[in-house]
């Protein structure tokens, strides 16, 4: 890659995804309703809400799996309308879905190689193997063997293939959809070292997680969604309070009872 | 071609890349690949194991009851009968391979065998020509049925059982009011499916070839393989292996021909049959069909083009079947009303499914077809030369394939409880 990693400034000036006023209904479901969103090189967004609030869809809209009922995506400064899957991954959109999107009948390889095999005719599979090893290393992966159907991996371990798989393709941006809900402690600091290492690249990364732990480490921004809507962008410093009121929009909210239930507790205790 | 984005990646671990899980037990010796052999049937993985096991129970059975049954001449017949059904039966292991079905192969041999009349025989048209004829109207009605899956999500079950009528009602059409053309004896096209036997020297050279293969393409695996830091099988079950298959191959082909030797048009059946057994494993396009099989919406977000998958499995299913029917009239010298009707369509379904090819997707062979069409004939042949009734063989055949999709079932469940699905 020739790219040099661009400061954050220069990065600033130039978002690489930009959408304006994005919106999906499924029906009667109003899913997503006028999202504005920018990611620039180099820059980790993390995309936060509770559950429903619409963080997949979006995801599936910008990976081309769902079409959006109205707005504009530009990509590298050009309108884009994505019709399939395989528009987004040509322009350079990696994606790791919640669902994964594995093919459980087919080993890791293949699952990692799928759609993007080496050699059409007469396929490479010793060389693809051997490049499935290298992308699964660098993600500290525990796998068996890559030549047993998925069926067969642990949760985890297929979640890891599923992030192997969409750093194949020299993406310029990866789309990250609560990539370490099922991982071990390893392989949850690969997989936010593998940010920090695709960040530094100068790649735009969208990562969506529930663990604001794992969103306080390595993200930029802090993008809130909350009932389909864009609700606040949040710098990372900011306080626990700040964020669980964007995400549940209320400050007096399930999180905050628990925690003054508790802090009760302990001064009757103490 | 190497990604940019592994960089600092960490230092591979000392040893063969696919050999650092210390939990895995890995085969090295005969002894290990046998037992690992019985741990995959255990899973549920059971692959052609069961169909092999059946074939020689049947075998063993039916040449008890009339010794006729293994004379050389009664399997030569067996070849020619497979041939048939059984290039139809590979058209149907394309489109189970998508977990989808054509109810309509039968008819669609029957429009196939009705078109080489009319154009051949009733119009004159060239040979060749009239066979491409057939076989583009195949690829046609294969395509439509794609369509209406795909554009109006019409199932293929129900799309297939409407054209099973539609093209039996074009076949009576087609043969008008005598029901029945005859093709001329002495013609290439009748000669290929009555008589034509591949020589001696060939066959038995032929035989030689899948030993020869597996040797060769297993050495040079091999060799890539370590190249590649990658773990590599034992070069002596290799040997074994190619050495066992040509024993086999070679004991087959000197036994039919003591009789009238190998027909030609098995040939043609086994030679598309290695064909698409090479598309299945080794080429994108195989590999497309089982992703789509086993999970299109995953197989559409990895970019494949799941209308193309579909389009083709199902141009190339009926392609084989009009195929397939082209064959039966030379076989039968005729092209008439009964070309496939009767079990000729169950039987191709039926043959892939017995075979191995899972009525649910993404699993299965090219090889099902071959061995699946083996025991459908297997038993009909038996059956006819114990003088039985067709409506015995039809009890026994629904039987036979009520086990086959039985077995299937539990080796699927089996696979699910071992984490196989
Ligand atoms: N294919 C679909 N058809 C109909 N409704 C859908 C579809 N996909 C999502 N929805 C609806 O859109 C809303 C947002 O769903 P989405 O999956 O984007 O939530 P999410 O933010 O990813 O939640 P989670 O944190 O639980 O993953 C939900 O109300 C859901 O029911
Ligand atoms: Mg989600």
């Amino acid at each position: 890659m020739t790219t040099a990693p661009l400061s954050q400034s220069e990065a600033k000036s130039q978002p690489i995804l930009s959408l304006r006023g994005i919106s999906k209904n499924f029906g009667a479901v109003q899913a997503l309703t006028d999202i504005e969103l920018d990611v620039s090189p180099g820059e980790v967004v993390a995309l936060v809400g509770d559950n429903g609030a619409g963080k997949s869809t979006l995801i599936k809209v910008l990976s081309g799996v769902h079409a959006p009922t109205s707005g504009t995506i530009h990509f590298e400064n050009k309108q884009v309308d994505m019709q399939s899957p395989s528009d987004a991954l040509d322009l350079g959109i990696a994606t790791v879905f919640q669902d994964l999107a594995l093919c459980e009948n087919l080993d890791v390889v293949s699952n990692i190689f799928l759609g993007q095999e080496r050699n059409p005719w007469h396929l490479d599979e010793v060389s693809m193997e051997v490049r499935s090893w290298e992308l699964l290393n660098e993600l500290a992966a525990r796998i068996p063997s890559v030549r047993e159907p998925i069926a067969s991996l642990s949760g985890g371990q297929r979640q890891t293939v599923a992030i192997a798989r969409s750093l194949l393709l020299n993406p310029k941006i990866i789309m990250l959809d609560e990539p370490t809900a099922a991982l071990g402690v390893a392989q949850t600091a690969e997989v936010l070292n593998l940010v920090e290492r695709v960040r530094d690249k100068g790649l735009g990364v969208i990562m969506i997680s529930h663990n604001m732990e794992d969103v306080r480490a390595v993200a930029d921004r802090v993008i809130v969604l909350r009932l389909g809507r864009n609700n606040g962008v949040f710098s990372p410093d900011s306080s626990n309070e700040e964020l669980v009121g964007a995400i549940t929009g209320a400050t007096d909210n399930a999180v905050t009872r628990r925690a003054s239930k508790r802090a009760a507790a302990m001064q009757i205790q103490g | 071609m190497h990604n940019e984005t592994n960089m600092n990646s960490p230092a591979p671990q000392s040893g063969l890349l696919d050999r650092s899980d210390t939990r895995v037990k890995h085969a090295n010796n005969l002894g290990d690949v046998i037992r690992a052999f019985f741990d995959r049937v255990k899973s549920g993985d059971l692959g052609s194991s069961p169909v092999i096991v059946g074939l020689i129970v049947i075998w063993s059975v039916f040449t008890f009851l009339n010794p006729l049954f293994v004379t050389p001449n009664n399997l030569v017949n067996l070849l020619f009968d497979c041939s048939t059904v059984g290039v139809i039966s590979l058209g149907v292991v394309c489109v189970l391979m998508l977990g989808e079905i054509d109810l309509s192969v039968g008819s669609m041999s029957g429009v196939g065998s009705a078109l080489i009349g009319v154009l051949w025989v009733n119009q004159g048209m060239p040979l060749p020509l009239a066979n491409l004829a057939a076989l583009s109207v195949g690829a046609v009605i294969g395509s439509v049925y794609a369509l209406l899956r795909t554009q109006l999500g019409m199932p293929s079950f129900v799309s297939t059982l409407a054209g099973l009528l539609a093209l039996l009602g074009l076949q009576l059409y087609m043969l008008g009011s005598t029901g029945s053309i005859n093709l001329p004896y002495g013609s290439s096209m009748v000669d290929f499916g009555q008589l034509l036997m591949m020589p001696a020297w060939f066959s038995h050279a032929i035989a030689l070839l899948p030993g020869a293969a597996i040797l060769l393409m297993g050495l040079r695996t091999r060799a890539h393989r370590s190249a590649a830091n990658l773990s590599a099988g034992s070069v002596s079950g290799l040997v074994l292996k190619a050495v066992a298959t040509t024993i086999a191959f070679e004991a087959a082909i000197f036994y039919l021909n003591i009789g009238r030797g190998v027909p030609w048009m098995f040939g043609l059946f086994a030679l598309l049959v290695v064909g698409m057994n090479y598309v299945f494993t080794r080429t994108k396009w195989g590999r497309s069909v089982k992703a789509v099989g086993g999970n299109a919406e995953a197989a559409r977000r990895a970019g494949i083009n799941v209308t193309y998958t579909y389009l083709t499995s199902f141009a190339l299913c009926s392609l084989l079947a009009s195929l397939g029917g082209i064959l039966s009239s030379a076989r039968l010298a005729s092209a008439s009303q009964q070309a496939g009707t009767g079990d000729v369509n169950l039987n191709a379904i039926a043959a892939a499914v017995i075979g191995g090819t899972s009525l649910f997707g993404g699993r299965g062979s090219a090889w099902s077809a071959l061995l699946g069409i083996i025991v459908i004939q297997s038993i009909s042949n038996g059956l006819t030369l114990l003088n039985m009734s067709s409506s015995l063989r039809y009890m026994i055949t629904g039987c036979v394939l009520a086990i086959a999709v039985i077995v299937d079932s539990l080796a699927r469940q089996s696979r699910v409880s071992h984490g196989r699905a």
